[in-house]
């Protein structure tokens, strides 16, 4: 299991490395406040992967996927200023939308958050591709590293979008164990992100 | 400074949107007056993009590229579609000059159509500049008349009895509805460099609620303008005391001027 993430986290990584050297995430927005298609075409080829992996991971389905991407990519196109790059990459932010919408989406309500409140704040510049993709490898070893249950909680609390209450209805853990274990999980991702 | 200790857990489970229960309500309140919270809570959510790139999956497939593609192209009115070339042979010949004509007048038809829709969508977008460039010339103009009011060359003056001693004043003026506030203080002793006072709303019921902090110009003057309050709060007074330069949340020291409602 371990070692197939690892496989599967080194082809990605090549995968973005591979696209260094073109504009940046904060150029190619300025154009896209100035109406260029081409750079927001430019924006979609680098992130809709990450958008559209998130979204098919939350909600199973390609077509619902397809049509958080849509939304979230024409989101940007309509509102460039909601992406604020003093406080984190557009990968990042991006895939928090994502994961936002396809839960709205997956619990069938309407987005509770605009983009525009979506404020996120990484030490890592996955604007650089390669940063990104050294981010992967290590994301991927921690969460295969780490104890079934905390990655269990983790895993319902991001992608099925279940609340702390449900978790430990489900899990038949104690609420307080459910919020340790959620919170360790996150720390150890910054701290191995970081490191 | 940092985050709360006690209200790391429930931080982070906000940052998913996985707290549930009155822990949320908590949480909510809370960061809209601690910095430091506040900071956390985006480095989390900062964290929450780290597990979003452990997903991994198929790329979406061409037509999801097509249909943003086509969907931005109609929603880009500076940038007028290319027409289609069309040549003078091919499918022309073919299809016989009756058909072609039927096929042109359709054409013409559904462009005139098209046309008379773009006329009117090109309409409602500069309806819609105008009324942004009303608004935006409007609030130019209020931000104009207030810039002076909180710029260096300001003179306050409190109005005393001739030979009195200044006294410590502050005057909150509150909209409850929209949890509008503003607040000038005057004649406030220095504080040392660790110390700032801070602003508390003291509800109808429950605990003060933090409204700001701030320091005391060289004059004792100090101003609150629209701290981050909830709209609706009903207050019975409000009240200042010294805390940490950061601010609290909560009151750790007796009040030095307390104002009720009246």
């Amino acid at each position: 299991m371990a070692s197939a993430l690892g496989q599967n986290a080194q082809d990605d990584a090549r995968e973005v490395t591979a696209q260094e050297g073109e504009a940046s995430d904060l150029s190619l927005v300025a154009r896209v406040r100035a109406r260029d298609e081409s750079a927001m075409a430019a924006l979609y080829d680098r992130y809709s992967s990450l958008v559209y992996a998130v979204s098919l991971r939350v909600l199973g389905d390609t077509a619902a996927a397809e049509d958080v991407l849509q939304e979230i990519f024409l989101q940007l196109w309509r509102k460039p200023a909601a992406f604020d790059s003093a406080r984190g990459s557009m990968g990042a932010w991006l895939s928090v939308i994502a994961r936002n919408r396809s839960i709205d989406a997956l619990r069938k309500r309407k987005p509770e958050t605009d983009i525009e409140d979506v404020v996120l704040s990484v030490e890592t510049n996955f604007a650089d591709n390669a940063d990104r993709g050294r981010a992967l490898v290590k994301i991927r070893e921690v969460m295969s590293s780490m104890a079934g249950a905390q990655r269990s909680a983790l895993e319902m609390a991001f992608f099925e979008g279940l609340t702390h209450t449900e978790i430990a209805e489900k899990t038949g853990e104690p609420l307080g164990t459910i919020k340790t274990r959620i919170r360790a999980g996150l720390l150890s991702l910054r701290a191995a992100v970081a490191g | 400074m940092a985050a709360h200790e006690q209200f790391a857990d429930d931080l982070a489970l906000y940052a998913l949107d996985a707290l549930d229960g009155p822990q949320k309500g908590v949480i909510e309140e809370h960061v809209k007056t601690c910095a430091a919270c506040r900071r956390e809570l985006e480095t989390l959510r900062g964290d929450m993009a780290l597990l979003a790139l452990s997903a991994s999956g198929p790329h979406p497939p061409q037509r999801s590229r097509d249909r943003l593609m086509s969907a931005i192209a109609a929603d880009n009115p500076a940038v007028a579609p290319e027409p289609a070339a069309v040549s003078s042979g091919g499918w022309f010949g073919r299809l016989g000059w009756t058909a072609a004509a039927a096929v042109l007048i359709a054409g013409a038809l559904l462009m005139n159509d098209a046309k008379e829709k773009n006329a009117a969508l090109q309409r409602e977008i500069a309806g819609l500049q105008a009324k942004t460039a009303a608004q935006d010339a409007e609030l130019e103009r209020v931000r104009g008349e207030f810039a002076a009011f909180f710029g260096p060359e300001i003179q306050p003056v409190t109005l005393e009895v001739p030979n009195g001693h200044p006294q410590p004043q502050g005057k909150a003026i509150y909209v409850q509805s929209s949890g509008k506030l503003l607040f000038l203080a005057s004649n406030l002793p220095a504080l040392p460099d660790d110390k700032a006072y801070e602003l508390w709303v003291i509800p109808t019921t429950g605990n003060p609620l933090p409204a700001g902090v701030f320091r005391p110009d060289n004059k004792g003057s100090g101003l609150v303008v629209n701290p981050p309050l909830s709209a609706g709060v009903a207050a019975k007074g409000f009240a200042i005391t010294v805390e940490p330069k950061e601010g609290s949340p909560a009151p750790t020291t007796k009040p030095v001027m307390v104002g009720l409602v009246s």
